[in-house]
């Protein structure tokens, strides 16, 4: 059942006034599926979430979840889905509990106050219940977002953004979360980030917007194994790698950094013949490591 | 259903928020301000209004009672109640746009139009215990405090002296009649509410329209003449309708109608707006 689309994008466009949004946006997602949802300020993406929410109507083009479309299956499909928009906003003169509360009562799933308090236990609000959300830090009240985003047990999790103003502890705790909803739960997952290492580390397909079009779509690794590897060097003679670079390898484009290092592109199947040309032109090797690729692949990618 | 679920979260809100108490706070003061000034200085008051009927008419019995403190306790804060009922229901829509919070009522399984005629159920349910409020401080403390009798009513046509025995029906229909004007602003906030994303516009704009309409509805100017019967301000004293003599029934009934007839409209135009605006907030 992993091919059974959950959401189906098909060509919507959206205008505020002359300015367009989203321009002919176009994207599947999969039922187990982590999806990442990329692009760079402005590129569209919290008007595609919104529209995904029936937040927004967009102008043309057709949205389906769950197989159907809002038109009159709005209340059925919102039940199925949890999200966090942007940041998570809640009525900061009640506690973490009352408002948890308010949103389940209008989750479309009956939620009692026992399961309540275990996912405020879940997401490291404990003791924290009878707080009022006025006096919580930004990263508790993502946390809170997180809980009030899988209180009713959502098939469709969407999150904009979940980690934003996170500590590294607190990144990792939402990683490791959303690894666990996906493989213990079968939990399919729609993640708009700026963390593009997030996205590698758990999307397993990915989407990247720019402008309000789609760029490009498909599995990470696909996406990812096409291109080619960005590599750093750390050698002893760094004038004599150069010049043993740039006659073996001459589509590499080799540059020196500010730090003395060498940066240069090959194709993934180059990596060890390079170093073997190395070793064998007795150049000591110190480093030999790829950046991170997404952050490059994104950046081309934007770029073009 | 999850009109009821929402329209009790709606509840929980309205009764979380501090600003909620100002208008219970406000009248209770005030009240307590005119009964003290009543009973200070409550001859001085009466003899100015009676003055000139004191040639050709004796009182006998105690004519500064309860029920005349009540009366002139709703003349002089009916003006003021709307920005106490305003405060409240201006907010209810664009301060969830405000806070942020409506993007995650309107991503729930609930409808649009469920999560205004919630709020609406919910700013009829503040302003009625408002009214209610007002309704037990100023007749029963006053009647407590100053004790009851005959109410003398100044009227345009003169002076009327209603018995005691013929005064709780008038005022049960006048205090429902005023929660019908209030009920009014009530919706009038709510609907501008659905167009603002902040929670002080809706105030402020309620405020100048009643003060807008009253102005043209007390201006003798004939251009004006054609829209005053429709403007909902000049039904808002239709309470004291019910203390004249004979009762003007065409005329309170004629008020009641414009009255329903604005909150119906404002209540489909605030569902229209609502329905139809992309949450971008």
């Amino acid at each position: 059942m992993q091919n059974t689309p959950i959401i189906e994008v098909n060509s919507i466009s959206k205008t505020f006034g002359s300015f367009e949004a989203v321009k002919d946006v176009s994207f599947q997602v999969n039922q187990g599926d982590v999806f990442g949802f990329l692009g760079p300020n402005g590129a569209g993406k919290s008007t595609t979430i919104r529209c995904l929410l029936s937040l927004i109507r967009p102008n043309t083009g057709q949205i389906k979840l769950f197989g159907k479309t809002f038109t009159s299956n709005r209340a059925m499909i919102l039940s199925k889905i949890g999200s966090i928009i942007e940041k998570p906003d809640f009525y900061k003169y009640l506690s973490a509990q009352k408002n948890l509360e308010i949103f389940a009562r209008i989750s479309g799933a009956q939620v009692s106050k026992k399961q309540i308090y275990e996912m405020l236990e879940f997401v490291g609000l404990s003791g924290r219940e009878k707080h009022r959300v006025k006096g919580f830090s930004h990263g508790m009240k993502q946390r809170l977002g997180i809980a009030q985003t899988l209180l009713h047990k959502p098939d469709l999790i969407i999150l904009d953004e979940p980690t934003t103003g996170l500590d590294p502890q607190g990144i990792i705790e939402i990683r490791n979360l959303i690894l666990r909803l996906k493989t213990e739960q079968n939990k399919t997952i729609l993640l708009s980030s700026h963390q593009l290492s997030e996205i590698e580390l758990i999307a397993n397909r990915m989407v990247i917007i720019n402008k309000g079009k789609t760029l490009v779509e498909g599995t990470v690794s696909e996406l990812l194994n096409q291109q080619e590897v960005l590599i750093v060097l750390d050698v002893d003679s760094a004038d004599k790698a150069m010049a043993l670079i740039k006659d073996r390898f001459p589509s590499s484009f080799p540059e020196l950094n500010v730090r003395g290092q060498i940066e240069l592109t090959l194709r993934k199947n180059q990596t060890a013949s390079l170093n073997r040309e190395l070793n064998k032109a007795e150049i000591a090797v110190s480093a030999l490591e790829p950046k991170r690729k997404l952050e490059d692949f994104f950046i081309k990618i934007i770029g073009s | 259903m999850m009109f009821f679920k929402n329209t009790y979260n709606e509840f929980i809100k309205i009764a979380a928020k501090p600003r909620s108490y100002i208008g219970l706070i406000a009248l209770s003061v005030l009240i307590a301000v005119i009964i003290f000034a009543m009973k200070a200085d409550g001859s001085t008051y009466i003899s100015f209004v009676t003055a000139s009927f004191e040639q050709t008419l004796s009182f006998s019995g105690d004519i500064m009672n309860g029920n005349l403190i009540a009366f002139i306790i709703l003349q002089m804060l009916i003006v003021h109640i709307p920005l106490l009922v305003a405060l409240v229901t201006g907010d209810l829509i664009s301060g969830e746009a405000n806070m942020g919070t409506i993007r995650m009522l309107a991503s729930k399984p609930i409808s649009r139009s469920q999560i205004v005629l919630s709020k609406f159920t919910a700013g009829a349910l503040y302003t009625l215990l408002l009214t209610i409020w007002l309704g037990f401080l100023s007749l029963y403390v006053a009647r407590w405090i100053f004790g009851t009798g005959d109410l003398m009513v100044l009227t345009s046509d003169g002076l009327i002296i209603h018995p005691e025995s013929d005064i709780e029906w008038r005022y049960i229909y006048g205090f429902l009649t005023a929660y019908l004007s209030l009920l009014t602003v009530s919706t009038l906030s709510i609907c501008l509410s659905a167009f603002a994303e902040n929670s002080i516009g809706p105030i402020v704009s309620t405020m100048a329209i009643i003060i807008l309409f009253t102005i043209i509805g007390t201006m003798d100017v004939t251009v004006f003449d054609t829209i005053k019967p429709y403007l909902f301000t000049t039904h808002m004293a239709a309470w004291r309708s019910y203390f004249e003599d004979p009762v003007p029934w065409d005329a309170i009934n004629e008020s009641i109608r414009i009255l329903i007839y604005h909150n119906v409209i404002l209540v489909a135009i605030a569902l229209f707006q609502f329905n139809r605006k992309d949450i971008t907030s």
